[in-house]
């Protein structure tokens, strides 16, 4: 009876640190996922360039997180990437004047949208645009702007 | 030349039967574990005691230097690129996604993989099996189920208990020992660690316990019923159980990246 007791005893303190080891593992050691809004609204942007932006990056403004990439396509129609994004219910007073570029964290971090409030009294909502972006910073093409200004500079 | 066809015949052909019977057993295992599970379930609780919590120290005691280890080398190669600052991600990435589950896997094969052979080996030689056909006790379902579904249970929580004890381990000599700033440490592993890097881990310690309790149990109970027969047993499921956990690990790698 008393070996049983300790068998279980083992077994329950086995269990319970594996458990708090796959918890540890699965909130400790992750990131990203800091976004986590019940409510949100969504709204669309048109870029020309969008570099490697993926859907689930972050949307940030003034460095914080308030939504978030939900899908990245090609519009046939206007001929740019049509970016998605769901912006957390609680901010629901950003002006649909505001500019939307995207940038890059860290020298060669991942890239997230950042938002730059505008002036309108009006305020983004659930199927609006926004009109005002900025592409993504492609390298080869900044080389090649470059090159292009180094050659004409130096004649 | 005809004997020589005749041999890889047989041999091809016994290869085939095994890998088949072995198949049978497995499924004549998960058809018995629910009854188990539901009517006796303290023989599996013996069982995940036996195979996990008594496979907690040689666990740890790797996995402190496992992650030590990978936060050195870490930390002298990424110096070279004034990168230390990534050995948090590089340390949580290594052991999150391989480390963590095979070398857990390999552990575990050989500290209660050879425990089970063994054990069941000797019943069999001993005729303990047969004593219990006898009495009309269904040895697959006494003996071999829970002993199959403890080491399933206990080698999740084995591998994950490796994986933060790694990471204490490269966090002690990473940050405490060589100086790498704690906050760079840990921001840049939650930056780098998505949920799917844990998913990937869980799924691998899953079915690495699967595959190295099915091998244990199943090298046990088809074990040459003799002294020598046992020893050998036990010797084929570390050996077995080696290759599969690193054969399987570079086909799940395949398919989920």
């Amino acid at each position: 009876m008393q070996q049983t007791r300790s068998v279980e005893i083992g077994t329950g303190l086995f269990v319970l640190l594996g458990m708090s080891a796959l918890f540890f593992l699965t909130t400790q050691t992750t990131g990203g996922e800091k976004f986590s809004a019940v409510e949100t609204y969504e709204v669309e942007a048109h870029f020309e360039n969008i570099g490697s932006l993926k859907s689930r990056a972050p949307v940030a403004m003034s460095g914080i997180t308030i939504g978030r990439v939900t899908s990245v396509s090609f519009d046939p129609l206007t001929l740019d990437a049509k970016v998605m994004l769901v912006i957390d219910s609680q901010y629901d007073q950003i002006p649909d004047d505001s500019d939307a570029s995207i940038l890059t964290s860290g020298l060669l971090g991942s890239q997230y949208i950042g938002l730059q409030a505008g002036g309108s009294e009006t305020y983004l909502e659930d199927g609006s645009e926004i009109y005002f972006t900025q592409s993504a910073i492609v390298l080869e093409n900044l080389i090649g702007k470059f090159l292009v200004n180094a050659g004409s500079g130096g004649d | 030349m005809r004997a020589l066809i005749r041999d890889t015949y047989d041999t091809v052909h016994e290869f085939v039967r095994t890998f088949g019977a072995f198949q049978l057993f497995f499924l004549r295992l998960l058809r018995h574990s629910p009854r188990i599970v539901m009517r006796r379930p303290g023989l599996v609780v013996t069982q995940i005691y036996n195979s996990g919590a008594l496979s907690l120290v040689i666990i740890m005691v790797c996995g402190f230097f496992v992650g030590g280890v990978l936060g050195l080398q870490g930390y002298s190669n990424l110096a070279r690129f004034n990168a230390e600052d990534s050995v948090g991600a590089v340390v949580a990435l290594a052991l999150l996604k391989e480390l963590g589950p095979v070398i857990t896997a390999l552990l575990f094969a050989g500290r209660a993989g050879t425990a089970l052979s063994s054990e069941i080996g000797l019943m069999k030689a001993t005729d303990q099996l047969s004593a219990m056909e006898m009495m009309a006790v269904n040895p697959v379902r006494r003996i071999l189920v829970p002993r199959f579904l403890g080491g399933v249970v206990a080698m999740p929580f084995l591998v994950a208990i490796f994986t933060c004890i790694g990471l204490f381990g490269a966090h002690i000599v990473s940050v405490d020992l060589l100086g790498v700033d704690v906050g760079a440490f840990w921001q840049q592993m939650q930056a780098s660690v998505d949920i799917n890097d844990v998913r990937e881990g869980v799924i691998k310690s899953f079915v690495f316990g699967v595959v190295v309790s099915l091998l244990a149990v199943w090298e046990g109970y088809n074990a040459i019923p003799t002294a020598e027969g046992v020893g050998r047993a036990t010797t084929r499921t570390v050996v077995i159980s080696a290759i599969a956990v690193l054969i399987l690990d570079f086909m799940i790698t395949a398919v989920m990246l």
